[in-house]
């Protein structure tokens, strides 16, 4: 694990991530870093002057994980010498956390902690609905999805705006994308319409897609209604009167009938009252497949969200950065595990070659660290390029480029004499 | 901010204050407008006694208004109480009104406003909720407010707001009308109403209700959902503003004449209503010991309680929202920390000790004070539990009358209280309640019913006719009700009780 972190970690891209400009801003500098030690120790209040000063912090302790939380009005570090009120979170990604447990009552193949690729379809359908509807609805541009190195997804939005948003607009938002509600004792954990009335635009946009995605994921890979508890749930969910429902309680207990075969039951029923079926059953759609949000993450500016490129102490994968064009060809189980990028690195390690270093040192902002600490740092940026590490790293800093553009155009426009410090 | 800049000039001003010196304004009206945003402090002199009236006179309204929150009052009845204080105390009519001293009104509003500015500024819970209280008058008055009157004031302030273009309204003509599902579909018809375009951050309730339309972090807000740009603007106004006196207030530190009666002030706003069911067992002797807690469940808990501790047996754990809910409200039933240690751990059987201590301990430890900031906090209340952080999937915390379908409903209370009288021709009664959304009749009609044994009829509700409002109320009285039966020294305690409930 110290040799991930000491030779692999992709340092300089978690910081312009962070950073948004090369030279290092508050936006750094006064992060909040939280480090995992084993056994269970948490030092949390860390904070640090640039990546180098980071990595010699990582491989100094060797942290099972770390984590990244807001950038607070002073240096996290120095908390202790400034009083409690001037001490207040002040920027912070805003942050989404899709994890796979809160599927567990609707998803048949596994439980728990455990994930496979049939389950992954899930998170895929979230992940593609939560894009759009971010995209669109409030107009954000710098998505960043990371996977949480077993059962999760995670979301980082660094846009200016959503890195400004106060709890309580993080809370509306949330509010906003939350369609499934409601604890274990509640059946129907949808309630998004007036009546009968069509659902609100966001969310209609969104059904055409998820009525596709659960005939194919509900109905025949999950097979959702094919055991007695889930059609029982299904029965419960329709606007049906108790002798139709009877009926087709006797029906299914006698003969095994597959979720479609009972879906279209449904369906044929719906014709004869369409007004009240067709949006009941455009509800179980979405509580079957819209996207389910650990809302408590989101909400807070000081909640701390585990840092890409991170490895999952029980799984040995990496968190990796995710492209949501191709999320549903991701498979969890292809990610790149610690012991794997070690192993490539040893194999290329018996025939090395320099032209990684010689490509981007001139992109290297150490230039106070002197000369061994570029070497160091090219080094490192080598060494990643070699392993199957790379496409993910590249991803992250395509990621990057786009919002330092993005910061430096905004300067520009605001006029000289105008930085992001005065900004902040 | 333009308030920074004049503060000093205001404090130099309120320091000359002297005797008797009448504002003399230059202009003939110096307030055009019934409504204030009160973004200028008042300039000129007034006295020290002016000075105290006026937000003395205002802080009446606004502590009435605070109450009326944790009454739970309905908006009518909150609109209404709340105009007759301030008939009482400080008219404000509309310029239709014709009434000499328009001017005068207007400016007792400024000041006071002012005043009470200073006196709150000083710690996060007292501008909290401050701005809560005005925010919440400036909404009666501007429900009130003459239409005309309205636009005129509306229009003498830049919002920032951008109406839609008629290319727009019809290139969404649909969504609109779809986004306005919530209303009475009559009413809507995007191209005859008008429409705002704002930046979605200054209509969040709308928002997170999904009442407007949003397009690339633009809010489309129709014209009747006007107001809520209006006091959201309101609102984050002040709040910044209060912060920045927060920061000028030290300079006044040597003014031995305003800064006693600054202090005055906010105590009264926080004596005047108190807002939470402190411990209330401490005085009555009996210790609660982990033990009796099965026992008690079944005997005095409300059906949100009954649910978690079920859940918790069953279980043999509760997730992070259960274990608050039901933590502190034992706490306040009279469970002392070591009884709840000692509770928690038996009750989570299957952890070992080693991941008991480090992962719950503290967090027990934390909910008595005793850890972290050292806050004391309260049980929460009927209302937080049905509005604040809602139960999601797997959660077990939350008011079943509100939280579970009403088949679960049902079943459970019939489970729970069966034995206790309540049987299933009692449902329908409560279930009626449920439908309405009246979950606080609900439970009362439960307790009603599990009491009647105590000789509690209908309508009486835990003591007084008043509702249950909070679990913590609900056990109390049941205990409460356990004793006098018993006869165990009824008259000392039902005293000390009924001081309680009030």
């Amino acid at each position: 694990m110290l040799a991930f972190y000491k030779r692999l970690y992709p340092y300089k891209s978690i910081f312009g991530w962070l950073n948004h400009e090369h030279v290092p801003t508050k936006r750094w500098t006064h992060r909040e870093w939280a480090f995992t030690l084993p056994p269970d120790t948490y030092v949390r209040y860390q904070s640090f002057a640039d990546a180098e000063d980071l990595k010699k912090q990582v491989c100094q302790l060797n942290p099972t994980r770390f984590e990244i939380g807001p950038v607070y009005s002073a240096k996290p570090r120095d908390r202790k010498t400034v009083r409690a009120a001037n001490f207040t979170p002040q920027l912070r990604e805003l942050v989404f956390d899709i994890d796979m447990t809160d599927y567990d009552e609707i998803r048949t193949c596994c439980s728990g902690a455990d994930i496979c690729s049939r389950c992954w379809a899930f998170i895929a359908v979230a992940v593609r609905v939560l894009d759009k509807s971010i995209r669109d609805q409030f107009g954000y541009k710098h998505l960043l999805w990371v996977y949480s190195g077993r059962r999760g997804i995670h979301l980082w939005i660094s846009d200016k705006e959503a890195m400004e948003l106060t709890d309580e607009q993080r809370r509306a938002l949330v509010g906003n994308l939350t369609v499934i509600q409601g604890g274990k004792e509640m059946k129907k954990k949808v309630n998004v319409r007036q009546g009968t009335k069509p659902p609100p635009p966001s969310i209609s946009t969104a059904l055409g897609f998820l009525s596709k995605r659960f005939a194919e994921i509900i109905l025949d890979d999950q097979d959702c209604f094919a055991q007695e508890d889930g059609w029982e749930v299904l029965l419960q969910l329709l606007p049906v009167s108790d002798q139709v429902r009877r009926g087709w309680r006797a029906k299914w207990e006698v003969k095994p009938l597959s979720s479609s075969a009972k879906w279209d039951a449904v369906k044929t029923e719906a014709k004869k009252n369409e007004a009240i079926m067709l949006p009941a059953m455009e509800d179980i759609v979405l509580q079957y497949t819209y996207p389910r949000l650990d809302a408590e993450v989101s909400k807070h500016r000081n909640h701390l969200l585990k840092a890409p490129f991170c490895i999952h102490p029980k799984t040995g994968r990496v968190c990796v950065p995710v492209d949501p064009s191709t999320i549903d060809d991701f498979n969890p189980e292809r990610v790149p595990t610690v012991g794997q990028l070690l192993r490539e690195l040893d194999e290329v390690g018996a025939n090395p070659s320099g032209e990684g270093a010689e490509r981007h040192s001139g992109r290297s902002h150490f230039t106070s660290l002197g000369k061994a600490a570029i070497l160091i740092t090219t080094a490192l940026r080598a060494d990643w390029q070699r392993t199957s590490l790379k496409p993910y790293v590249d991803m992250l800093d395509k990621h990057v480029a786009a919002l330092m553009d993005e910061v430096r155009r905004a300067k520009r426009e605001a006029g000289p004499g105008e930085s992001a410090e005065h900004v902040l | 901010m333009q308030n920074s800049k004049d503060r000093p000039k205001e404090e130099a001003s309120l320091k000359q204050a002297n005797l008797e010196v009448e504002n003399h304004g230059t202009k003939n009206v110096r307030y055009p407008h019934r409504l204030n945003f009160y973004e200028k402090p008042p300039l000129g002199d007034i006295t020290i006694e002016e000075f105290e009236t006026c937000a003395l006179d205002r802080l009446r309204i606004l502590a009435e208004i605070e109450s009326s929150f944790v009454r739970n009052r309905p908006w009518d009845e909150l609109m209404k109480i709340t105009e007759a204080q301030c008939g009482k105390y400080l008219q404000l009519n509309s310029n239709s009104a014709h009434t000499l001293g328009l001017d005068a009104q207007r400016r007792k509003d400024h000041v006071g406003h002012y005043v009470l500015r200073l006196a709150f500024c000083r710690s996060e819970e007292l501008r909290r909720r401050f701005v809560k209280a005005e925010t919440t008058l400036f909404r009666v008055r501007y429900d009130r407010d003459d239409w005309g009157e309205r636009d005129v004031f509306l229009k003498s302030r830049d919002f920032g707001w951008e109406e839609l273009s008629e290319e727009e309204k019809q290139a969404h003509e649909k969504e609109l009308v779809a986004a306005s599902a919530w209303m009475n579909s009559r009413d809507v018809d995007p191209m005859k109403d008008r429409y705002y375009k704002v930046k979605w951050t200054r209509v969040p309730d709308l928002v997170e209700k999904r009442r407007v339309l949003l397009k690339g972090g633009m809010a489309w807000v129709p014209s009747r959902e006007q107001s809520s740009i209006v006091f959201q603007e309101f609102q984050t106004t002040l709040a910044k503003a209060l912060e920045m006196t927060a920061k000028a207030l030290p300079f006044l530190d040597e003014d031995t004449r305003i800064v006693p009666i600054l202090n005055n002030l906010s105590q009264g706003f926080l004596a005047g209503v108190s807002s939470e069911w402190s411990t209330a067992t401490a005085g009555s002797g009996d210790e609660l010991t982990a033990d009796m807690i099965d026992d008690m469940a079944k005997k005095h808990f409300p059906a949100c309680m009954r649910n978690l501790h079920e859940c918790l047996r069953r279980d043999k754990h509760l997730k992070h929202f259960g274990r608050l809910q039901y933590g502190l409200f034992l706490k306040v039933l009279g469970l002392s920390i070591d009884e709840a240690i000692t509770f928690w751990r038996r009750s989570f059987s299957n952890l070992q000790d080693d991941k008991f201590n480090k992962e719950y301990r503290y967090n027990i430890r934390h909910s008595y004070g005793l850890e972290g900031k050292r806050a004391n906090y309260p049980a929460k209340s009927c209302q937080q539990i049905l509005t604040s952080d809602q139960p999601g999937t797997g959660d077990s915390h939350g008011c079943p009358y509100r939280h579970f379908s009403p088949d679960n409903l049902q079943t459970a209370l019939l489970s729970m209280y069966s034995n206790q009288g309540l049987t299933s021709a009692d449902l329908p009664d409560i279930m009626h309640a449920v439908k309405a959304n009246h979950f606080h009749v609900a439970c009362t009609r439960v307790f009603e019913i599990t009491h009647a044994r105590q000789g509690v009829a209908k309508g009486e509700g835990v003591g007084g006719g008043e509702s249950a409002t909070h679990p913590n109320q609900y056990a109390a009285r049941s205990r409460e009700l356990e004793r006098e039966k018993e006869g165990v020294n009824a008259k000392k305690e039902e005293d000390g009780d009924v001081v309680m409930m009030g």
